[in-house]
């Protein structure tokens, strides 16, 4: 093996033997293979053409349903030529020598892999032309090639990729690698059907729940609420299920292991068992109060601070307030936590749905007491996500059960599990000051409080920078409640809070809340304050596309009421207009409109679903999503009581992609962001009422 | 313990489980037909929706003790997975995560076979017991439009 060119492109020759297809790629498995006679291609970690024909393209990042396993494939398909009908596509497992950031988070896998990726696949058709070059002994610069073909121009001769893998693979890696003018994509841009979608709607697709080894044993968890602790287990009933065959007692938990599921939930939740209060377990009311509180003060660092809030205020006209509220909310991945763990004493294997695995191989090293090369984990298509697989609480916890057990086993949650088991989308508040002069926005001051975190604002987004005097102060409200990562951190809330006001604001000084927008936007173009995350062209360009999508101005339907929403996150700029009615107190979403500027798409059908998905995720989370607590247990334990989103709710929705020759940015969850503010916005046109507590649903309980 | 005999996708299985097992985990636990999916438990999401002569039932809820008649699921929806449901749901690319889409697609499937040709009304009324999490519902409407033009019922 050579390794050459460009190191942190882990652009690798290797030759392989065997004649098949090499279904594994890890790096132990090839060196046993590297002495013997040649003939699969794998010029890098990327891709493997065998003499067949058979081109195998690897997905390194984890698929939570974002689609990565498909577009990353993609971009190498593109640069290596290759005929996409002919491509098979194989999930990696972890590999931190040959991949950089497996990791399905941050809206980043494409962002980071754009260039990487397309050259792992420029090098591998240099390679093959340059084979075929010799073997016709000719001029590589005669040479190009077509769907898996190089072709000698001036002759017509062609040799396919799999002719050409033994000889491509005894070259060198190319010294310098050219990619292609994109002009001439002929896979990027499309629309491209998800790889796994046969096995998806047959049955056959295997997720980390489906995971079956021989002597597995399957595994639930009793855990405690938030707020208390283990203090005495009686597990006599427990045994007595047929099927069960171990209890294991460990970190304040209960592990029951059986030899199917339905037996390890029986034997579950026949364990009788006390639990004594650590600490104290909190309520809805209590965290409530708390933030309630913090928002009255400042802060002694704040976030930002340009000029002088508290002078504008005092100068002021007059100063709008209002103050939104965010409940906790549990991300609720269809397919509950689950993992396979097969901790032996010298080695682990690990097997699942993980968004982190090389976070799950180091926080499980730790745990089992083994060195990070003795752990292997394998990723499983995931049945979502949505930040709550970031986490390595269940994954551990697997492997922690096997070791005690001495046990392969899969550890399965229940929902119930599942929506007492922590790091929501974090509970706050936030309070916002506008002071207006001579009708004039002269002052915007946020004073933000939220459960676990350090800072609940994005104080670099817009309007920051459109105005002389702005403020963001962000206090932490320590819980037990956990939080983490759900789809569009901080974003999923502060962009409907944010976008809400601005349309107060526009509508206190008389003007259009879309050229109101601009009208800031411009502001933040010609004289800048202080430095901003967003390039203000970009955003005027989505808000005006949409605007006119969206016939915002006009007259639409009798009875249909229009409301807007944008927002910035992960490089994207989306901006949204929904049309909305109320007929008995009910909000009925008849339709979203959607402009976007992700810069380049990569795949048509992948990036249009994701804002679809991201735009229906956070319609359904706006008017139905809250969990609340009673002394730290959720209140709301399935789906009978936690309300998510179904078909009959779903608008029709309406996408288009401008700026698409710019380098690609995120799109798993900048859709998500505004759809909050835009519905919101239009329930006030249409009735009237602010909505500054979410869900809608629950608005009229609440006195804020 | 308790022994059933079961039919399912015109096959007939014989298994040894408590009574009080839902058909779910007899599929997925003894018969390692993993195709339909675990998501509530409590009937209320749909993921585990397969065919109980020819009606949409949910399997989470259902004890093996309680089923008389064929079952179908996922896997034996069609013999080569071309009914025109799956065509529809691959050709308009639905599945994002895809966990749901078991459910899903036998839900519709059972609609398309009661009713050729829904209506909008007919599809919410059909779809709103089955959850999608990502949210790919505009493309399940549109899918089963499609899969009715592609003659729907099989």
């Amino acid at each position: 093996m050579k390794t050459l060119v460009n190191r942190r492109d882990f652009l690798k020759v290797s030759t392989l033997a065997g004649g098949g297809l090499m279904l594994s790629f890890h790096a132990n498995s090839l060196n046993a293979l590297l002495e013997e006679e040649t003939q699969v291609f794998q010029p890098n970690a990327f891709l493997a053409i065998s003499p067949d024909g058979t081109i195998t393209l690897m997905a390194p990042n984890p698929e939570v349903g974002q689609g990565v396993k498909t577009s990353l494939p993609m971009l190498v398909a593109e640069e290596l030529d290759a005929d996409w009908s002919m491509v098979q596509v194989e999930q990696a497992g972890l590999d931190t020598k040959n991949y950089q950031r497996q990791v399905a988070g941050g809206s980043g896998s494409v962002r980071s892999s754009w260039e990487s990726f397309r050259k792992a696949g420029a090098a591998a058709r240099q390679m093959l032309t340059e084979a075929a070059a010799k073997k016709w002994n000719v001029p590589v610069s005669e040479c190009f090639t077509d769907k898996g073909f190089v072709i000698h121009k001036p002759t017509g001769r062609t040799l396919n990729y799999g002719a050409l893998a033994t000889d491509a693979s005894k070259l060198d890696l190319p010294k310098e690698v050219k990619l292609k003018d994109p002009r001439d994509y002929r896979l990027i841009g499309r629309r491209i059907v998800n790889v796994d979608a046969q096995k998806i709607v047959t049955g056959k697709m295997a997720y980390g729940i489906d995971t079956r080894r021989e002597g597995m044993l399957t595994a639930m968890v009793a855990r405690p609420v938030f707020g208390k602790k283990l203090k005495a287990v009686d597990d006599s009933r427990a045994r007595q299920i047929k099927g069960v065959k171990q209890v294991i007692v460990f970190d304040n938990k209960v592990a029951v292991l059986a030899t199917s599921t339905w037996a390890a939930k029986k034997g579950r939740d026949a364990l009788r068992i006390e639990w004594e209060d650590d600490g104290k377990p909190e309520s809805t009311t209590d965290y409530n109060t708390a933030l309630a509180q913090l928002i009255q003060k400042t802060t002694n660092e704040p976030k930002r601070n340009d000029g002088n809030v508290e002078e504008a205020r005092k100068q002021a006209d007059k100063v709008l307030e209002s103050i939104f509220y965010a409940p906790f909310l549990p991300h609720a991945p269809l397919e509950p936590m689950n993992f396979f763990a097969d901790v032996r004493d010298d080695r682990a294997e690990l097997f699942g749905p993980t968004q982190t695995p090389a976070r799950t191989r180091t926080e499980a090293a730790r745990v089992l007491g083994l060195p990070e090369d003795k752990i292997t984990v394998g990723m499983s298509r995931m049945g979502g996500g949505f930040g709550r697989r970031l986490q390595a609480d269940y994954s551990v916890e697997a492997a922690q059960i096997s070791k005690l057990a001495k046990s392969p086993v899969l550890v399965v949650w229940t929902r119930e599990d599942d929506m007492q088991g922590g790091f929501y989308r974090p509970a706050g508040m936030y309070r916002y000051r506008a002071s207006i002069k001579n009708n004039q926005l002269t002052g915007w001051h946020l004073i933000a409080a939220a459960a676990n975190s350090p800072n609940a604002s994005r104080e670099n987004n817009f309007p920051a920078g459109a105005l002389p005097n702005f403020r963001v102060d962000s206090h932490n409200y320590s819980t037990a409640i956990t939080v983490g990562p759900w789809r569009a951190p901080n974003h999923n809330f502060i962009a409907f809070t944010e976008e809400s006001f601005i349309d107060e604001i526009a509508l206190e000084l008389g003007k259009d809340p879309v050229a109101f927008r601009l009208e800031l936007l411009e502001q933040a173009k010609k004289q800048p304050v202080g430095t901003v995350a967003y390039e203000p062209d970009r955003y005027i360009n989505v808000v005006k596309k949409v605007a006119e999508m969206g016939n915002w101005g006009k007259q639409g339907e009798k009875g249909i009421f229009k409301g807007f929403g944008a927002h910035f996150s992960f490089g994207t700029y989306v901006a949204q207009v929904a049309d909305i009615s109320v007929e008995n107190g009910k909000v009925k979403v008849h339709k979203v409109y959607c402009a976007v500027d992700c810069g380049r798409v990569i795949n048509y059908s992948g990036a249009e679903t994701q804002i679809e998905g991201g735009i229906i995720d956070g319609l359904g989370h706006m008017l139905y999503g809250e969990i609340t607590f009673k002394n730290g247990e959720v209140e709301q334990k399935n789906f009978n009581t936690y309300r998510l989103i179904r078909l009959p709710d779903a608008p029709d929705i309406e996408v288009e992609f401008i700026n698409t020759t710019a380098d690609p940015q995120g799109l798993g969850e900048p859709g998500l962001p505004p759809i909050g503010a835009a519905v919101a916005n239009a329930i006030f046109a249409a009735t009237g009422k602010r909505i500054r507590k979410l869900p809608v649903g629950s608005l009229s309980d609440v006195k804020i | 313990m308790a022994t059933f005999t079961l039919s399912i996708n015109n096959r007939n299985y014989t298994v040894d489980v408590e009574p009080d097992t839902p058909l779910l985990w007899v599929l997925r636990d003894e018969l390692n037909l993993t195709g339909t999916k675990y998501g509530c438990g409590v009937a209320q999401c749909g993921a585990c929706t397969v065919h109980l002569n020819g009606s949409p039932v949910r399997s989470c809820t259902l004890p093996v003790s309680a089923i008389k008649g064929k079952i179908t699921t996922i896997e034996g929806l069609s013999e080569n997975g071309d009914h025109p449901v799956q065509q529809a749901w691959v050709e308009l690319d639905v599945a994002q995560c895809g966990y749901c889409q078991a459910g899903q697609i036998m839900t519709a499937a059972a609609l398309l076979a009661r009713k050729p040709k829904p209506t909008d009304a007919d599809i919410d009324a059909a779809m709103a017991g089955n959850i999608c999490r990502c949210g790919t519902y505009k493309r399940i409407r549109k899918a089963i439009h499609l899969a009715v033009a592609k003659g729907g019922a099989k």
